[in-house]
């Protein structure tokens, strides 16, 4: 216990946050990615060697910056703090003070002293139409640099949907062949944290479950984390009571708008996106801050094949309203089984009553001929 | 009575029936002047039984539940509460929406409200009715005797008993123009229809509606169309769709007689459990032969003479033994 404080007290002293919010933020890490309260512990302590530090590379391709931007703007107030300082950020071209040959050779000599230890994030799309030649930085493409860089990686990421499957300049008619990562890097793992701008959320629990436990967490065949992406927005969606009962908002601003109704009919892409926004709500502001949460269908920027390429207010393909959802299979009879045994029985009672009324009927008919024809004898 | 007498009553009843019959066999009736309906195209439909909640809602009824499920509304076929119902059809891994193999797509089922209705016609009474401004088939408790007969009459297994109450009705679909509802006198469209996310329940006059349907059997699968939803002569709003491969086939525009609400798909219908039905409806064969019994009393005058002949040959023989 006595070596835990000294390690946090010193965390404390570096990060320049107090120990009660460290170990805040790392239960909220460890809730969020469904992980026992014990790890939160692990994950703290793993933060807190600096000897588990990995190095990160991070490049930067065809987009707007806004993963990084989003990162920055994370409402916990040490969250920037805590990833710059939890990892070694040899290289990061918005935030590094440095600039120039400086800055290059930095980076060259990291990832020559750190072959095989590094993480590589990749932040943006990149182009490979004419080799490449549409995105360059310090004179060489993004497209070889990015080759280069995850050569020797330890582990790859891709951050945003940019980086991801292309993002919004993958869309047609794509002039300069703009690709994600894991299109370029073929053969090589490469996690994906879609969105755009992905929840910082998603990419810390991520890099934290690396650190901690020097492994990535279980991915989907897309190689998104399944804590994070594993359910359709539609799933959780506080909307979704409406979507089961028939109301829908039918334009923006009319009654059922105002009412917070679903927003399928406006083109709510929620049934075919998977990410955990309902859930987690967008970089912890909190109050429904997320684009359903405030009225707007979702578009599916974390999708790739939705954002940027079906139109805005189309309709969604529903996912989880194909089988096997319970639906009625097309020769299903209501009138099987249940109430059918009652009224079977009370149709046999009445059948079997009046079957026995008629033979006591014909009995006495007999009857009374035998005894008509007895009184013609005597 | 001799075999041979008998025999020979028999044989000259039947021919004389069954000559009038064939020369006086109606043909289907018309569709209604203003006739209203309802456009189902499957293709659209996305499962998310908003019109069965909708329906449940008008129509005041009760959740059906089945089986394990306590949580939500069950039904699996049409009932005494409930009106309509949406079914899955599914083939192998049921991936691919509308693909008949290897697919799955939804099915609507709801009174098909048919121009020449079989209900109609069985009814010993006139608890079933089909309007004849609208065409909308319409069944009034206040005269029904509960014989059930339209149950059998329906080739669509559509009118449904309270079996569960020992004062139960028959219960159908009256497109939502019941007394106390009255959407369609209103100048509303159907509940169903009003709620349908993607106009796959589609309302309005049978006559456009019919043509909608030709006109998406003309687009090339692929290209994007622009669906309506809602009301078709006054759509709140349109949403764009690749169109698929649809079956050339518009069900209810022919089959038995025609129905008001039509049926189109990209799945062949017999997949979809619709009944092999030919142009010519029940009713119309069935009202030319049981009409023509009762032409001018023929039947009930044949049987009585053929009745009192037997009666007094047996008479006769009976007092011819006795004396």
């Amino acid at each position: 216990m006595a070596e835990k404080e000294f390690d946090f007290s010193e965390v404390a002293m570096r990060l320049g946050v107090s120990r009660r919010t460290f170990l805040k933020f790392c239960t909220g890490v460890a809730a969020s990615l469904g992980l026992p309260a014990a790890s939160a512990m692990a994950m703290a302590k793993a933060v807190a060697d600096p000897k588990r530090r990995p190095p990160v590379i991070w490049l930067h391709g065809q987009e707007c910056t806004g993963p990084t931007e989003a990162l920055l703007r994370s409402e916990q107030p040490s969250l920037a703090h805590l990833i710059l300082d939890l990892i070694s950020l040899d290289y990061h071209q918005t935030l590094d003070a440095g600039a120039g040959h400086q800055v290059e050779e930095i980076k060259k000599k990291s990832m020559r002293e750190n072959a095989g230890k590094y993480l590589l994030v990749i932040e943006g799309a990149i182009p490979v139409k004419d080799k490449g030649i549409y995105c360059k930085i310090a004179g060489e493409t993004m497209l070889a640099l990015t080759h280069e860089a995850a050569e020797h990686a330890a582990a790859i990421v891709a951050y945003g949907s940019c980086a991801s499957w292309g993002g919004v300049q993958s869309a047609t008619p794509n002039p300069t062949g703009a690709q994600g990562a894991p299109q370029v890097l073929k053969g090589k793992p490469v996690v994906t944290i879609p969105g755009c701008p992905p929840n910082p959320a998603n990419f810390i629990g991520t890099v934290l479950f690396f650190v901690t436990y020097g492994k990535l967490p279980p991915l989907d065949e897309k190689m998104r984390p399944k804590w994070a992406y594993g359910r359709l927005i539609h799933e959780n969606c506080y909307r979704r009571p409406h979507f089961d009962a028939g109301r829908f908002a039918n334009e923006f601003g009319d009654e059922g708008h105002r009412k917070g109704y679903c927003l399928y009919k406006l083109g709510c892409k929620g049934p075919e996106t998977y990410n955990n926004c309902p859930s987690l709500e967008y970089n912890n502001v909190g109050g429904g801050v997320w684009p359903v949460g405030v009225g707007h269908p979702c578009f599916g920027c974390s999708e790739g094949g939705v954002g940027f390429t079906k139109p805005l207010f189309s309709l969604a393909v529903i996912k989880t309203h194909t089988p096997p959802n319970v639906f009625p299979e097309i020769q299903d009879r209501q009138d099987t089984g249940g109430l059918t045994a009652g009224a079977a029985a009370l149709a046999g009672a009445a059948v079997g009553v009046a079957v026995g009324a008629s033979a006591i009927a014909a009995s006495k008919l007999n009857d009374k001929d035998a005894s008509a024809s007895g009184d013609q004898e005597d | 009575m001799k075999r041979r007498d008998f025999l020979k009553a028999a044989a000259g009843g039947a021919t004389a029936l069954c000559s009038v019959g064939v020369a006086q066999a109606r043909p289907n009736l018309e569709p209604a002047e203003n006739a209203v309906g309802m456009l189902f195209d499957s293709t659209l439909c996305v499962g998310c039984k908003a019109c069965v909640a909708k329906c449940k809602e008008v129509n005041n009824m009760p959740p059906v539940i089945e089986g394990d499920n306590r949580e939500w509304d069950s039904a699996r076929d049409l009932s005494g509460d409930t009106l309509n119902v949406i079914k899955v059809y599914k083939n192998g891994t049921a991936k691919l929406k509308d693909a008949e193999v290897n697919g799955f797509c939804f099915e609507k089922r709801s009174c098909m409200h048919c121009v020449d209705p079989g209900c109609v016609s069985v009814c010993p009474v006139t608890a079933m009715r089909r309007d004849s401004l609208t065409g909308i088939v319409t069944h009034h408790a206040d005269v029904c005797i509960g014989c059930r007969n339209c149950m059998v009459g329906c080739p669509y297994n559509v009118p449904q008993f309270e079996y569960n109450d020992a004062f139960g009705q028959i219960q159908k679909c009256q497109m939502c123009n019941q007394a106390g509802v009255e959407r369609i006198d209103k100048g509303q469209m159907t509940g169903c229809a009003e709620v349908c996310p993607t106009g796959a329940t589609l309302f309005g006059s049978r006559r456009k509606l019919l043509a909608e349907a030709k006109r998406r059997m003309r687009l090339k699968p692929g290209e994007i169309y622009n669906y309506p939803r809602g009301d078709i002569s006054k759509p709140y709003s349109y949403h764009e769709k690749a169109v698929p491969t649809y079956q050339q086939h518009v069900w209810g525009e022919k089959e038995a007689g025609g129905t008001n609400v039509m049926h189109i798909s990209a799945v062949p219908f017999d997949r979809l459990g619709m009944p092999p039905l030919g142009e010519r409806s029940a009713a119309s064969i069935a009202e030319g032969v049981q009409h023509t019994l009762y032409n001018y009393m023929a039947l009930p005058a044949i049987a009585l003479a053929g009745l009192t002949y037997v009666v007094r040959r047996n008479t006769d023989d009976d007092e011819g033994g006795e004396s």
